[in-house]
C-alpha cells in the first residue's frame, strides 16, 4: 500500500468522489433504470414532508384568509358601520369559498365533459429542488395508475408530462423546462410546428417558416402528433413574432395554463392517442388523430415541415433518463 | 470533537466551530424541504439556493475538506434526487464548493458579514459555473455560462446567505 501524506489526503478523497459521481452520471445516460434508487428513497422520504407541508399551508392559508388577513380590513372599517363589516367578512369568505369551488367545478366539469377519456385529478404538493428545471410533485402515482410520459392538463391547457411515477408521488416536467415539448398547431390556420419550454415563462415554438403567417394573438393548440396529448388542447396564444434567422420565424407563446400558479392539475391516464370532446361546439370530433400536412409552401417550409416532424417523433423519448 | 479550538500558523487565528448535535443533519433536511416546497406558493423562492448555502456555511465553519466534501456530496444527491437532473449533476457542484469552501475556511477568517457575502456570491457563481460545464460536457446540453438572472440570483443568495450564517452561529458550541 501506498501511504498517502495526510495532507493530500482530502484531495485524493475528492478526486475519488468526483469521478465516482462522473461514473455515476455516465451510468445514467446510458441506461435508462441506473441510479433510480436513490431517488425513490429520497421522494419517498420528502414527500410525506411536503404532504403534510402541502396540508398545513392550506390550513394556514384558510385561517389566514379567513380570519387575519380581515384584521386590517377591519381595522379599516372602524369608522364605518359593523353591518358594513359583517357584510364585507361574509363577502370575502364567499369569494374565497367561490373560487375554490370554481376551481374545484372547473376540473369536475372538464373530467365530466371527457368522460370517455380516463383521467385523475391530482394536487401539487412540491417543486423541483433547483431553479433550473421546471418540475412539479403531485399527490398521486402509480397506485393511481400514473405512468411515466402521461399528459398532465388543465381545463385551461397543457401543463406538462410525467417523467417518473412513485407509488404515491409522480414528477412532472412543466411545458416551460428547456427539455420540455410537445406537438403542438396554430388553431386558426393549422400550421404545425413544436412548441418548446425555454426556462422563461413564455415558450418557443420553432419550426414556422418566415413564409407562413402568423399573427399575434393567435391559439396554440395540441397537434396529437407528439403521441402524448390529444389535439386540440389549448397550449397558449402567441405573445411575439419575429422574422428569426433563415428559414424560421421567432416566436413565443403565451402558456394557457397558469403554470406558476398550479394547485390542481389533471393526469391523463394513457398514452394511446384519444380524442377529447371540445369544451365549446358541443361536437364531439370522432375524426382519427390527424396525419402530418403541414402546409407546405416551398423549400424552407419543407425544411420546416422536416424538422417538426423528426422533432415531433423525438419528443416523447427528450428526456436524457 | 465536542469543544472550538483554534488553528494558529504565525499571527493568524482561525477557529473551527462545532455545533450542537443534529444541527447540521436539521439544517441539510429543512434546506432540501424548504427548497422543494416553497416554491409551489411562491415561485421566486426558486431562485434560492437554499442547500448550497448550507454546504457552504459548515464547509466556512468546520473548515475541514474531507468533512466539506463529503457533506457538499450528499446534499448535492439529496437535490439531484429531488430534481429531473441526473443523480451527480449538483453532486459534483456541491462536493467541489464544500471541498473549496472548506479550505478557504481554514485559511481565511470568514465570519465578517461582508467576506460571507462576497465568498457566497463567487461560490453561488461558481456552483454555476461547475453545473453548466458538468451538463456541456457530460450530458451535451448548451446551457448559457452567463445571464443576467443568473447575476441577480448571485446577489439574493449572498444577501439571504449573511442572514442565514447569523441564525446558524447561534447553533454554534459556545
Amino acid at each position: 500500500m501506498v501511504a498517502i501524506p495526510s495532507r493530500h489526503r482530502s484531495l485524493v478523497l475528492l478526486t475519488i468522489v468526483v469521478v465516482v459521481q462522473v461514473l455515476l452520471l455516465a451510468l445514467q445516460i446510458t441506461r435508462e433504470s441506473q441510479g433510480s434508487l436513490i431517488r425513490v428513497w429520497t421522494v419517498s422520504a420528502v414527500s410525506p414532508f411536503e404532504r403534510a407541508g402541502a396540508w398545513g399551508v392550506s390550513k394556514v392559508r384558510g385561517t389566514w384568509r379567513h380570519y387575519f388577513a380581515l384584521s386590517d380590513t377591519a381595522r379599516e372599517n372602524e369608522r364605518l358601520k359593523q353591518e358594513n363589516d359583517a357584510l364585507k367578512l361574509q363577502i370575502s369568505q364567499l369569494r374565497a369559498k367561490a373560487s375554490e369551488a370554481d376551481r374545484l367545478a372547473g376540473l369536475l366539469n372538464f373530467r365530466e365533459t371527457q368522460e370517455r377519456v380516463p383521467m385523475v385529478g391530482a394536487r401539487v404538493i412540491g417543486s423541483s429542488a433547483d431553479a433550473n428545471s421546471a418540475v412539479i410533485y403531485l399527490d398521486r402515482g402509480q397506485h393511481d395508475g400514473i405512468k411515466k410520459n402521461m399528459g398532465v392538463i388543465t381545463p385551461d391547457g397543457v401543463v406538462g408530462k410525467v417523467i417518473e411515477s412513485f407509488s404515491d408521488t409522480a414528477q412532472v416536467l412543466l411545458l416551460t423546462d428547456r427539455d420540455s415539448g410537445v406537438g403542438a398547431m396554430i388553431e386558426e390556420t393549422r400550421i404545425q410546428s413544436p412548441v418548446g419550454g425555454t426556462g422563461e415563462p413564455l415558450l418557443s415554438m420553432k419550426y414556422v417558416s418566415n413564409d407562413d403567417e402568423v399573427k399575434i394573438g393567435e391559439h396554440v393548440v395540441t397537434s396529437g402528433m407528439d403521441r402524448i396529448f390529444p389535439r386540440d388542447l389549448p397550449v397558449g396564444t402567441i405573445a411575439e413574432v419575429k422574422v428569426g434567422a433563415p428559414p424560421f420565424k421567432f416566436i413565443r407563446v403565451r402558456p394557457s395554463a397558469q403554470l406558476e400558479k398550479l394547485e390542481e392539475v389533471i393526469v391523463l391516464l394513457t398514452t394511446d392517442p384519444v380524442v377529447m370532446k371540445k369544451k365549446t361546439g358541443g361536437s364531439d370530433s370522432a375524426a382519427p388523430p390527424p396525419q402530418a400536412k403541414p402546409a407546405v409552401k416551398d423549400t424552407a417550409a419543407k425544411t420546416a415541415a422536416g424538422k417538426r416532424s423528426q422533432e415531433q417523433a423525438a419528443k416523447p423519448a427528450d428526456n436524457p433518463r | 470533537m465536542n469543544d472550538a479550538f483554534d488553528l494558529r500558523s504565525g499571527e493568524t487565528h482561525i477557529e473551527v466551530h462545532k455545533f450542537r448535535g443534529g444541527t447540521i443533519l436539521f439544517a441539510t433536511i429543512f434546506a432540501l424541504l424548504v427548497q422543494a416546497f416553497l416554491p409551489v406558493y411562491w415561485p421566486k423562492v426558486a431562485t434560492l439556493d437554499l442547500p448550497l448555502l448550507i454546504t457552504i456555511y459548515f464547509g466556512l465553519s468546520r473548515r475541514n475538506p474531507s468533512t466539506g466534501l463529503l457533506l457538499g456530496m450528499v446534499i448535492g444527491l439529496l437535490q439531484d434526487s429531488l430534481s429531473k437532473t441526473p443523480l451527480g449533476l449538483f453532486g459534483i457542484a456541491k462536493t467541489l464548493i464544500g471541498y473549496l469552501a472548506s479550505s478557504i475556511g481554514a485559511k481565511l477568517d470568514t465570519e465578517h458579514p461582508a467576506a460571507r457575502f462576497a465568498l457566497t456570491g463567487v461560490f453561488f457563481a461558481l456552483h454555476q459555473g461547475i453545473v453548466v460545464l458538468v451538463q456541456r460536457l457530460l450530458l451535451a446540453h448548451a446551457e448559457p455560462w452567463f445571464t443576467i438572472r443568473l447575476a441577480v440570483a448571485a446577489l439574493v443568495n449572498a444577501a439571504v446567505g449573511v442572514v442565514l450564517y447569523f441564525f446558524l452561529d447561534r447553533l454554534r458550541k459556545s
